[in-house]
This record gives C-alpha cells, structure tokens and sequence, in this order.
C-alpha cells in the first residue's frame, strides 16, 4: 500500500515534522516563517503529541532575539528545542547561534529564507539571510521543495542529534514555503526510526542540572579562548558524513534519495551550473531538455552548505566539467564574490593542492546573481546561463533576471524559451482577497491532488494593497511531479473573477491560443462583447479561447454569500475544464465544502452548496466574434500630472511592470519622493459618501475618521466659486469665526475604499427622513464624472490660512490640509485617521521614524506611497529602519538634529556681527508654540539665509545648509504594539527615560496586525489571537502606566471613536510638551472580528466599559503642583462583557469554550474595575507642592 | 405545608418558577442557587429561531473576512475546532444544568417562522431537558397578511415542534389575538400541555437626542399581573392545559391571585432581575407564611378556586369595561 499523499505547503510539511520530533518550541511570527509557528501554535491548542506522546510546549517569545533565548535555555536544560524565522528574525538570532553552535548543542532552526532590509525592505524570498548566519558555526541545509522540506526537516533532526552541530534547515521563502504541492507523508514511525534515541540520552545527559553541576558561558582569556576554538573541528569534519548516512537511511526507509551534493545532467558535462534551492527545479529541467538535443550539462544541487565538505562536492562533479557558473540567491556588496561562488573557487584551489581534482583541468569558475526578492526564475534565464557558459570568456559577477544598464552585469535572456509542458494543464486565475479566490483555488488543487493521481501545484500572488487586494493564484496538474517554481506564462485557462480588472490590466497575456477564457461578468452573455475594453477583444480574437461567462456576483447575492464568489467560479472551472468527470467534481467541491465550513455551522455549509447546485444554469458559453468593436482601452495605472520619476518609474511599478525596469532607473539609495498615491486612482468604492450641505452641521467628524483621507473640508472666500462645476456643493460657513466663507465637504471619489466610516459617525439627521444623514453612502457609479470633476475643482481652491485656524476645535482643525492621504490601508483602517491627524496638525515640520508593520507597508510599501506634502513642499520625511530599533531610530533623529540646531546657534552667534545681533536673537529666542508662531520664526529664518547667501564665509555656508533647523521640527516615533510592547519595549523604554523631546504614537491594534494577528502582550485578556487561541488569560500590559513612572514622560491614551475631542487635545498636548511624549492609540483593525464600517462604535464601547480608559499623564502640571494625571473617561456605563461580545476575538471563545470565556470575561471585568479603582486614586490624589519636614518623633 | 403544584405532568415542589431570564439563566452557578432558594423548576433563558442562523454566518463572515489576501497574512484568526453555535451551546448548557440541579429544567425555544429551525426541539430533548417552552414571538408587518393565516402559522409551528419531541411542551404566548380562548385551545389540540400567558413583547423606544429607535427592556411591574390573571381565570377548566403565569408576579400575593385564578405555576423574571435570586426565598417563606395564617395547607386546594369557572361572578372576568369598577373609581378631585 502506497504512503499517504496529501496537499500542502512547505511551511506545513517542515512544521509537520518539528513539531514531532520537538518538546519546545519558542517562536515569533515573521513572514514568510509565520505560518510554520502558527501550526505549531494550532496543534499545541488541541494537544497534538509528538512522537513520544507527549504535546511539545509552544511559547511566544517577544522577539526572534527572546525565541532563540529560550531555545538556547530550552536545550541547556536538555530539552528538544526548536524555531522557525526568516530575514531580520533570523539576524537578531545570529548572536545567539554562536552560542547553540559553539556549545555544540544540537537543534534545528528551519528558516523560510528571505530577503534582509537594505535599500528597501522585502518580504519576498532570497538566501541573504542564511548567507548572514553562515559564520555562526551552524550547518546549513537546503530543501528545494515541499517535499524536501518535510524529508529535511527529519534529516537534519538526525543529524543535528548525532553529530552535535546545530542545524539551519532553509527554503525558498515563499516559493518554496508558501507553495502548494502533492507531498507523500512521512510517519511518526520514519521519524522515530531516523532519531536514535541513543543521542537524545546524550544530549540530556549534558543538560545543566543541580544533581550533575556544570558550568558553560564561561569568560576566556587570551590564553585559551583560541584553542577552545578550534576544539570542535573534527565535530564539523564529521558532521557531512553523518547528514550523508541519515540521508541514506531515509532512502531505506522512503524511497527518496539524496546526497549531500547532488550532481544531474550528462555524466560527461562541460557546463555545470551550481546552485541551492528552488531554482535547482528549472535547472535540472532545462539541463534534461538540453542534453537530449545533444548539449553536455548539468546541475550541481547544493544541499549540505555547511559544513562544506570539498571532497564530496569534487567526487559529486563529473570530471569533464569545464566551465562552471554558481548562482547565488543574494548579493554581497564589496565582497570578491558570493558566498556559494566563493565556496566553489576555494574548493577547485584546495581541491587542486590536496589532489582531489587534477590540477590542470581546473574548471573556468563565473559567479552569478538571480532570483533576489522572490525575482522569477524561470527556464529561459537557465538558458541563458548555459548559452553564456559557451563563450569563451563568459561574463563573471553576472546577474540573471534584470536588466543593468549600469554595470553592464546581466545576461540576455530569450524570453521565448519555454520547457516543453509535458501534460501539464496550467491555469492562472485573478480575484480579489476579498472574494475567496484564493481560498477556492486551495480546495480546488487539493481535490485535484487528493482525488486524482495527478500531481499539483498552487502558488498565490499577491499585491502590496490591503485595500482592494488583487490576487492571481497559479494552479498547476499533471501525471509527473511538476518541478516549476516559477509563475505560469503559458496557461490553458484564465478565470477572471472581477470584471473590473479587464479595464486595468492585461489579464489575457498568459492565455494560450486555443484556451479557455471565463470571465464573473454583472452582463448578460449576449452583452459582454459589448463590454469590453478594446485589448481585451483583440486578444480574444487573436487568441480564439472558447469564451465563458457567468454572473457570479448576481448567483452569491442569492445564495447569501454576498460577494464571495469562490464556490461559483470554481464549479464553473470544473464544469469547463473537465479536469475530473464533471459529477465527481462536484462531489468533491461540497466534501471540500463541508471539510472547510463544517465548524461554522449548517447553515454556511448549505448555503455553499445551493451555489454548487445552482451555478451550471448560469454558466453561459459566448462566441467570440471576428471584429473588435469596442473603442475603450486599458485605464492607465497612474494619472494626472506627475513628474517623470513618477511617471515612468513608478508608473511601471504600478502596471505591473516593475520586472521590466532596468537598474538605472532606480534610486541607488533607496530614496523616493513623496506624495505618490495621488496619482494612483484606484476607483475601489462600489459607493462612495455624498454630503448633503442641507443637514450638516460641520462638526468635521467626517473628515477626521476618514481613513484614506478622501473627505476633505475647506471654508474659503466666495470668490473662488467662480467657474464651479454646476453640482459642487458649497454653503455659508456656521462657524462664527468665519462668517462670511463658503463650506464645503468633498469626497474623493476615486480614492474612497468605501467603508463607510465617515456616514456611521455623521451625528446630523435629516429631520424629515432620518435614515438620511449629513453624508450618505450612494452608488459610485452615478455620480462619479461629477464628483471627480468636483474634487479636481475642490483641490484648486486655496487652503485655510493655517494662522487662522483654532486647531484645538475639530470643527475649524478639519480644514487643515492632510499629508497623509490614500495610503493602501484595509478599509476601515483604525490606524490611518491618527496618522492623518498627525500630518494635519505638524506634517509640515515633522520627521517620522516609523516601525516595521502595518504601518510602514500602507505607508511605504512601492509604487505609490501617502505621506505627501503641501504646495510650499513641506510635509513629513518619513523613514523605516527596523521593526525592533524604531524608538533609538527616532531619538538618534532627534539628537542628530538637536546638534545641528546647536551648531547652527554656535554659528549664528559667530556671525552675528555680519548679520546683524537683533535679528539673530530672535530666531534664537523665538517661542515657536502656535502657527503664528512658526509662521513668524519661517519668515525670519528665510530673511536670515537670504542674507547668508551675501556673506561669503565658510561659516556662512555652513550655516546656510543648517538654518531650517531654526524651525521648529518634530520628531514622531510611530509604531504598532508589537513593536512598543514587545520587539521594541526596550529601546523605547531606554527612549524615555532620556528626556529627549520625542513624540511616540503607539498605534494599539493589540495583535500582530500585519503578519496576521498573532498575540502580543497589549493584547487583552480573554481575546482570542494566533497563539492565543483558548483566550489571552493574562492581561494587557499597561505601557502608559509604566511610561508615567518617569515622571518626565507625557502620557495620553486615546480612542478617537470614544472622543475625538480628547484625541485631538492628546496630539496638540504631546508636540508642545518638551520631553517625551507617548500616546497610545486604540486602533480597530480586521482582526478585532468587527464590522470595519461601525468599528468608531467598538471604540466608544471599549472606553464606555473602562477596557480602554481615556488619560492624559502631563508632567508640567506637577511643577506647579497639580495632580499630573486626568482621567478624561467616565466611570464605565456598559459591562466590559457587553462591549466583549461586540467583537468576535472576545465573542469566539464563548463559541469554542463557554465557560473558559465565561472565566476570563469575568476576570477581565475584575481586572477593568481594580484598574479604574486605581487610575480614580491616581487622579484624585493630592501633589504637595513641597514635601512637609517630618515632626520630631513621627 | 405543601407547596408542590403539578404542572405540564411534573410534581415540582414550588409554583415558583424562574423564567426564561438570560442574565439569570445563561450562568449555572445562578441555576444552581435558583434551586438552593426554593425555586420549583427553571426555565432556561431561550435560544432564539435567528440565533441558529445568525450566529453561523457571523462567525463565518468574520472569520473567513480578510484571508486568502495579503501576501504576510493569510488569515487574521487561529484555527479553532468545532464552534459551539446557537444550538451546540445551548444544548450543552442544558446538560450541565440537568446536571447541577434537581428540579427540573425546561428549555425555550423561541422563533416566529415555520423551518428547519424546530428541528432544535429534537436535540434539546436529547440534551436532556425536562420540557420546553415554545415562545412564538411575531410582529407581522404586512397589512395584507390575514389574522386567520398567522393563527394558522401558530399552530403550524406548535405541531412542527411537537412533531418532534416526547417530552411535555408548553406554549408561551402574546395577548393579541382576536380570541385567545380560542387560540388556546387550537394550540392544546395542537400539541401544548400547557399555556404560559403572556410574553411581554419588547416595545421599542424613541432616542429623541439621536433619533434613534433603539430596542429597550422593560421590566414588568405587579399591573401588568392583570392581564394573565384575566385569562388564566377564563381558561381554566375550559381549556385542557395547564397554565404558567408570568408577567408581573414580584410577592406571594400576585402568586396566590394567580394561583386562585388557575395557574399551575407562577414564573417569576422582572423580580428577580430587581431583587435578585434570592427574592425566590423571599417569596416562598411569603407565600408560607400567608398560608399558614389563611390556614391553607396546600396550593392544590385553592388552585382555581377564584376562575371564572369556580367564582360567584363570571361576569367580571368578561366585561370589558366593568361599570361597577368604572363607578368605584375615585380620582383625584385636584387633577
């Protein structure tokens, strides 16, 4: 009987097999490892054993640095340890991994190897971070596929346990970690048959206990810290042999052979290509391809990096080799090579000397570079490396994959080059996230893979936007293992789930001639040539597919799915594709149904299959014309008058282009310029809010949760009405203080997600209909052209003076311009209105340090970015350095600029004389606290370097470059709680307790938000999150309470849903303080469980139950002796359980563990009530303004 | 003293009896000390005909919201085992209950629509419950549907239900109907053991500051005791069933009015949201105490002594408008 066959990825089959052979397990999520921590996560949860019966124990550490701490400790103490990480994760472990490896600890970190941040951050796949880690004393060990993944796992697992070197058992982020594919299963009993228990009894006999003392970590000197060194040689020498014979009995007991370096191709090859990884697949394949034409190649795979034995790679090479190119997956600037490039010359050299390879056929040896940040690698770049190895004096230091028109490094590559398909039916599907495209197409390849002997493969793109984002799944069958980690080019058949992205991108370049086309069309069948775009007709007629359409949308609104059109769109591609007998597929779609629904309930998985059973009928065949009919053609991806950079670079970025940019046309620095996403229109709003000037009462409320920054408020002179648009809507201004303006509220229409925030908190009814507010959700459709007409005309008319503002009234601060606007934040987004407040209020003398996490991806993630700038060109210079080093990021910010304002006070003094002493005592003296103020200090320092520009002086010019610095600039320290509370606490503790005037704004989602909602400590007690999924049973840390124990530190916690007023009051409180400031900021976000649209009201329950309690903490009020401390929230009103159940992290646990949630729910109401006993005490407490001397005998 | 009533083909040692009361019924503990002060049965708070539905598409929406798109997330929640939705749940607590306590537990069930949703009476059989209560609750909004058809409806669901069940079922139901006498009895034909009179629809309120219609909860009071008194004084006897009264029962004597009138039962809710669980022991040493001074030694003999059946007047319990009451008013002569 055949071993069991299932489908799945390869951070799911190396997971499978860590758990197994592990008793702890300490993680922290980072993409793309994070999946494999929450599999360990979800199993620990239903005390999945592992091999020797017992349920490993999972923790979450605070950072990769705590999760290799707790290894470390973990294997000291003789346990079974192990992590999972990637790229930054994995550096903050490096320190660490001398440690585990110098101690000869044995242990498996498996890695989803991935990019590290250098001029940009990526998330996407390389082997920069293993090639870090490479001096760390841990052996290194590849695996190309899921398979390998799962086998290497085990592997090095036995390894590691006999041969004491710790292990880094790596992949291809993504594509190898996130890629699905048919893996045959290894069993509990191949593991305990690969682990000899032998070594276990080893390793637990070193352990540190009181009963058999020892002492490791000692301090050694001079005098023997370099022998100790060099004690463990012979463990590393040993080392490959010992992965060679676990990798043998594996073969015994699998069938599944490998070798440590494994040579493919013609045993007389003279062009060998070697390399690690995925890219290994397409290389064996081209290899084969070209062999049977007669060519002589081959693949070196590199499975074992470390420790690099010479003589097995030399005995793996066949001797007619004569030219050598070693691809390495990273780039090490500045060094004579790659790592692997590197590794293979010295070995040729030593190889040579040690008469291991004859020393005059030594190969010609070119290093190259591809595949950088998940970068294709495809076929035809294998080619292209074997055609170039034909040259006589092939190319070194080459890259593969881009095009540099700089150093001249790259090979050309003949894109037409194909691998033959070898009966593989490919397909390529576009969606929407939001549809369940994705999730369709994983059931789909696991019916496949599971039903048919045919083998898969799935692979999912997605863009960089949360709102709105696009997704392309790749799915590939057919009868041999498809060894294609590369995204299809040639697909058999193309769905498109949105009609949509026919009219903005080239959904049909990968259709092949003669294919299938289906298209989720809102037309009729007879009308949907009608309805295309010029392009798309033109290919369909070139291409001649049978054309398919259905009205997806139209079945899932009647079968209560609302716009999840997955179930329909997969039917329709079984029905079609005829992959499997069409009622065998159905069969297999509703087991799939009841498989991935059944925990919810009867009703969702009815309500999945009434839309299998009704899907058939609406699926309709078109005839595809001869003649284009259509005029309209593809929207361009970005519009509106941008400077060229924009335009070109980023403009290809945006069409899906970016590959086809060349190297030049990239900054050098990882510079861009600001302001960007206004040119993208990104029309995602299927309605959009209307402002009813007749209801409203211009609170500014609107305007000031808008997330997106698409409601925007201007009060102006009448005069600029002139030539208004017929429908722009304008009334007299109420506000007394500018009687006699026009008001207007207008909506960016093409900007709007349309999540209807701004409507739900509109406090102004239409008296005659009150279901009608001050602004109300339409359809986009109607009022589009007026509106957009509207919003270009709105945008001209000038802004407020910022001097004539009260900016402590929302009313009048909402007409301050935003330079924050249509960031790629999800719908609703509860971060996004703080940052928009922020940049209203001092954008235009602020510096940004901003963290790794939801907020540096909306706010920097390429190609269109929305920290802006206002038409003077001031506005925030926004800048990300890492995750974990965010608060010393900013304070090094701080005092950087700190010194050159002293330095430029120093010179000014110096010049004084040629410059005149009034003048420059008043821009030195100047108070800069309101507008004015600033305003005032602006116009002296532009007197002041006009007259600069007349001196000629050293001193002068110096000074020039410096006396901005003058005005005043802001210092903003922005993160999420994963990083205050947790990764960064430290650093921003240390920030803190300076002294130094930095302004920290927490933005509190109490998840991980962007890795997908894993726990950290600001998460509440009783919330379900990954990794804490019976209920968080501890409680939120208190940041504001620990940060008001300095005494020096502003503290402010907000809620703007709760009281926008107090917000409002926080900000404008923390920038005038002179010292640090911290505000924490409730954040509600997609994974809170919530409808995003009503999530203000979920704020306004969290501080009405006392979850969240309003305060400031204001130090200046202690130097004249008042109570520093105000608590702004009322004594609570509803049951912390009542705003618990509003939100389904809490209400889940009432669902899967009743009494457990009914425990915590109760000590969570406990916790809230001994807390706001103590906050009352803090806030009622009396300050002596001087300690009264204690009397005689007290 | 002898305070047992026999009531839906139970001998419960009290007529009183907490009814479906969420706050109070949904916690164990509660039950647990609802028995301790002397309560007779419980009825557990109901499991509403939306909550079998709703309760699944929200955790779907909310869970299966947001995965599958982003490249960094593929889901925002941890994959959990079973959900205990709607009937799981309260099926489970209906067993932990029959576990905790001696008297017995009545569930309630609570819709307004024929469906698959009365299929629940089978499981909450099985969970263990000692009857159930069928709370139909229907504020029919179309003018064009005939009374004749809701009524119709009614019984509809009551055979459904019954259909589906051994265990005693008793129906609980408003006071709108053309005649209620007749009602009762179609839904004793129907399958009802007994008629819990009246639920007290909750009436919406006007927020003039937000103008908002916002759903509001009002406590019965000891007026709203009339209403039940009248009926129950009407059916007993006419009606083969027996009768629970709730709606304004707070002190021995509603108990005893009610009693006297006809009720098997009397179903004690807004009182003990007010006063607490312990109100139960309150009344019932009340209630002894009344007894023992009217010298009475079991409930069983006043029960229905003052039905219309069993009074000197029959009259009283069937004009409208009583003119002898009408006369006997004295206002205030300063209004």
């Amino acid at each position: 009987m055949g071993r069991t066959q299932k489908t799945m990825d390869a951070n799911e089959a190396v997971a499978y097999v860590a758990y197994q052979v592990s008793e702890v397990i300490a993680i922290y999520p980072i993409t793309p490892s994070s999946p494999m921590g929450e599999w360990a996560d979800a199993w620990n949860a239903v005390k999945k054993a592992n091999i020797w019966g017992t349920t490993p124990s999972v923790i979450e550490m605070q950072s990769e640095g705590g999760a290799v701490g707790a290894v470390h400790g973990a294997l000291q103490t003789g346990s079974l340890a192990t992590t999972f990480t990637a790229s930054q994760g994995l550096l903050l472990m490096i320190p660490n991994m001398y440690k585990i490896a110098g101690e000869l600890t044995p242990a498996v970190f498996h890695v989803a190897a991935r990019s590290l941040a250098a001029q940009g951050l990526s998330i996407f796949g390389d082997h920069s971070d293993v090639m870090a880690a490479r001096a760390t004393g841990f052996a290194m060990l590849c695996s190309v596929s899921g398979q390998e993944a799962m086998d290497f796992a085990l592997i090095s697992q036995a390894a590691t346990l006999e041969s004491r070197i710790p292990f880094i058992h790596f992949f291809d982020g993504f594509r190898t970690s996130h890629e699905i594919s048919k893996i045959e299963m290894i069993t509990p009993d191949d593991m305990r048959a690969m682990i000899d228990e032998k070594y276990i009894e080893a390793h637990r006999k070193r352990a540190l206990t009181p009963d058999r003392p020892v002492l490791r970590g000692t301090a050694q000197n001079p005098d023997v810290y370099f022998q100790a060194r060099e004690s463990v040689n012979l463990f590393y020498q040993e080392c490959p042999l010992i992965v060679q014979k676990a990798m043998d009995r594996f073969s015994k007991l699998t069938g599944r052979s490998y070798r440590v370096f494994e040579y493919f191709g013609a045993p007389d090859a003279d062009r060998v290509i070697i390399l690690m990884g995925s890219a290994a697949e397409p290389a064996e394949e081209v290899a084969k391809l070209l062999n049977s034409k007669g060519e002589k190649t081959g693949v070196l795979k590199v499975r074992l990096w470390r420790p690099f034995d010479i003589g097995y790679f030399l005995q793996a090479l066949p001797a007619s080799v004569k030219k050598i190119a070693v691809l390495d997956r990273s780039k090490e600037p500045g060094a004579s090579g790659e790592a692997l490039y590197l590794d293979v010359v010295n070995a040729f050299y030593e190889g040579a000397q040690r008469g291991l390879w004859p020393s005059g056929q030594l190969p010609v040896i070119t290093g190259g570079r591809y595949g950088l940040s998940s970068k294709e690698f495809t076929p035809a770049m294998v080619k292209s490396i074997y055609d170039h190895l034909k040259q006589n004096h092939p190319k070194n230091h080459f890259t593969v994959g881009i095009i540099d028109d700089v150093s001249g490094t790259s090979l050309p590559v003949d894109a037409s080059f194909a691998l033959p398909d070898d009966g593989v039916f490919a397909a390529v599907f576009y969606g929407l996230g939001s549809d369940g495209t994705v999730g369709a197409n994983k059931n789909t390849i696991k019916i496949i893979g599971e039903n048919t002997s045919n083998y898969a493969q799935a692979y999912f793109v997605y863009d960089s936007k949360k709102a709105g984002a696009v997704t392309v799944s790749h799915l590939r069958f057919g009868p041999k293992p498809i060894r294609a980690p590369y995204l299809i080019e040639k697909a058999r058949f193309v769905g498109c789930h949105q009609w949509n992205f026919l009219e903005k991108m080239d959904v049909l370049k990968v259709l092949d001639p003669g294919g299938v086309f289906l298209i989720d069309s809102p037309y009729e069948a007879e009308e949907v040539w009608g309805h295309l775009p010029r392009p798309v007709q033109e290919q369909l007629i070139a291409k001649k597919p049978r054309l398919y359409t259905i009205n997806a949308h139209q079945v899932a609104k009647a079968c209560g799915m609302g716009s999840h059109t997955n179930t329909i769109m997969q039917v329709c591609f079984f029905a079609i594709s005829g992959v499997l007998p069409q009622e065998e597929a159905l069969e297999a779609i509703r087991k799939a149904i009841r498989k991935t629904y059944g925990n919810k309930g009867e009703e969702v998985v009815q309500m999945n299959l009434r839309a299998v059973d009704q899907t058939i009928q609406y699926l309709k065949e078109v005839k595809v014309p001869e003649k284009v009919t259509s005029m309209s053609q593809l929207r361009p991806a970005l519009v509106g008058d941008a400077p060229d950079f924009v335009k070109l670079v980023l403009g290809t970025m945006a069409a899906g282009r970016g590959d086809e940019l060349a190297v030049s046309q990239l900054p050098c620095d990882g510079t861009y310029p600001t302001g960007t996403s206004r040119y993208e229109k990104r029309n995602l709003a299927q309605e959009i809010p209307v402002w009813d000037p007749q209801v409203c009462i211009e609170c500014g409320k609107c305007a000031m949760v808008c997330p997106h920054s698409v409601i925007r408020i201007k009060a102006y002179d009448s005069q600029h009405l002139k030539n208004a648009p017929i429908s722009f809507k304008s009334r007299d201004a109420r506000e007394p203080a500018w009687k006699g303006l026009k008001y207007t509220i207008q909506v960016a229409p093409e900007d709007c997600t349309g999540c209807g925030v701004c409507v739900d908190v509109c406090p102004a009814k239409n008296k005659a209909e009150v279901k009608f507010k001050a602004i109300n959700m339409m359809p986009q459709h109607p009022v589009a052209a007026q509106e957009k007409e509207n919003w270009e005309f709105f945008l001209d008319i000038p802004d407020m003076d910022r001097r004539k503002v009260d900016a402590a009234k929302i009313r009048q601060q909402q007409v301050m311009e935003p330079l924050f606007e249509f960031s790629s934040a999800c719908a609703g987004c509860g971060e996004t209105p703080y940052l928009k407040l922020l940049s209203q209020l001092f954008g235009d003398r602020i510096v940004i340090a901003n963290a790794t996490g939801c907020s540096s991806i909306y706010g920097g993630n390429l190609p269109t970015t929305p920290w802006s700038k206002n038409k003077d060109g001031r506005g925030p210079a926004w800048a990300n350095s890492l995750f974990e080093d965010n608060a010393e990021f900013g304070l090094g910010m701080r005092v950087s600029m700190d010194k050159q304002r002293e330095y430029a006070g120093e010179l000014l003094g110096h010049l004084a004389g040629n410059l005149g002493a009034d003048s420059c005592n008043e821009i030195l003296n100047a108070v800069q606290k309101s507008e004015a103020d600033i305003y005032e200090q602006r116009q002296r320092v532009e007197v002041l370097k006009r007259k600069l520009m007349e001196v000629k002086n050293p001193e002068a010019n110096r000074l020039l470059e410096l006396a901005d610095l003058f005005v005043k600039k802001s210092v903003w320290i922005i993160g999420g709680d994963g990083w205050a509370y947790d990764i960064g606490f430290g650093g921003l503790d240390h920030v803190m307790a300076t002294g130094r005037n930095v302004k920290i704004l927490v933005l509190d989602t109490e998840v991980y938000s962007n890795t997908g909602g894993q726990m950290s400590k600001a998460t509440p007690l009783g919330a379900v999150a990954k990794f804490a999924t019976g209920g968080k049973p501890t409680g939120k840390k208190d940041l504001g309470l620990m940060a008001m124990t300095y005494g020096h530190v502003y503290v402010a916690k907000i809620a703007m849903g709760a009281n926008d007023e107090h917000t409002l009051k926080a900000f404008l409180e923390a920038d005038a303080y002179d010292g640090p400031a911290l505000i924490i900021a409730y954040s509600h976000c997609v994974a809170h469980g919530i409808n995003m649209t009503t999530a203000m009201q979920n704020q306004k329950a969290a501080v009405n139950s006392g979850q969240w309690p309003l305060y400031r903490f204001h130090p200046d009020k202690a130097l004249s002796g008042q109570n520093p401390f105000t608590l702004d929230s009322r004594a609570p009103s509803i049951a912390v359980e009542q705003y618990m159940m509003m939100e389904n992290r809490f209400k889940m646990l009432t669902k899967s563990e009743p009494e457990k949630a009914r425990q915590l729910f109760k000590t969570a109401a406990e916790n809230v009530s001994t807390r706001r006993r103590l906050y009352e005490y803090l806030a009622q407490g009396k300050l002596v303004a001087q300690e009264e001397p204690l009397k005689e005998g007290a | 003293m002898d305070l047992s009533v026999d009531y839906l083909g139970m001998k419960l040692r009290s007529p009183l009896v907490p009814s479906a009361c969420q706050p109070l019924t949904g916690y164990i503990e509660n039950i647990k000390r609802m028995e301790e002060a002397g309560a007779g049965a419980v009825v557990l708070h109901s499991l509403f005909e939306e909550q079998l539905t709703h309760d699944r598409h929200e955790i779907n929406r909310h869970l299966s919201a947001y995965t599958d798109s982003f490249s960094e997330a593929s889901s925002f929640f941890p994959q959990t085992g079973e959900f205990l939705l709607g009937p799981e749940e309260y099926l489970n607590h209906i067993s932990k209950a029959k576990r905790a306590v001696k008297i017995p537990v009545i569930a309630s069930l609570n819709g307004s629509t024929p469906g698959g949703w009365t299929e629940f009476a089978k499981k909450i059989e099985m969970a263990g419950a000692d009857a159930l209560e069928l709370n139909i609750y229907k504020v029919p909004r179309g003018s064009d549907i005939s009374s004749a058809a809701i009524e119709e409806e009614y019984i509809s669901i009551v055979k459904s239900v019954r259909a589906q069940i051994g265990i005693p079922l008793a129906v609980k139901l408003s006071p709108y109907f053309s005649n209620v006498a007749n009602m009762a009895s179609r839904l004793t034909e129907a399958g009802a053991s007994g008629l819990t009179l009246f639920n007290r629809f909750y009436q919406p309120d006007i927020d003039l500051d937000s103008l908002e219609v916002r759903p509001d909860v009002l406590l019965s009071n000891p007026l709203t005791l009339r209403l039940p008194l009248r009926w129950i004084g009407l059916l007993y006897g006419n009606v083969k069933a027996d009768f629970a009264a709730t709606s304004g029962i707070h002190k021995a004597e509603d108990c005893l009015k009610v009693i006297m009138a006809g009720a098997s039962v009397t179903m004690l809710c807004s009182s003990l949201l007010r006063f607490g669980i312990g109100h139960i022991r309150h009344v019932d040493s009340q209630l002894r105490a009344w007894m023992t001074e009217h010298e009475y030694d079991s409930l069983r003999a006043m029960k229905g002594c003052m039905s219309q059946k069993n009074c000197g007047d029959p009259v009283v319990y069937e004009r409208a408008q009583y003119i002898k009451a009408l006369h006997q008013y004295q206002p205030n002569r300063d209004l």
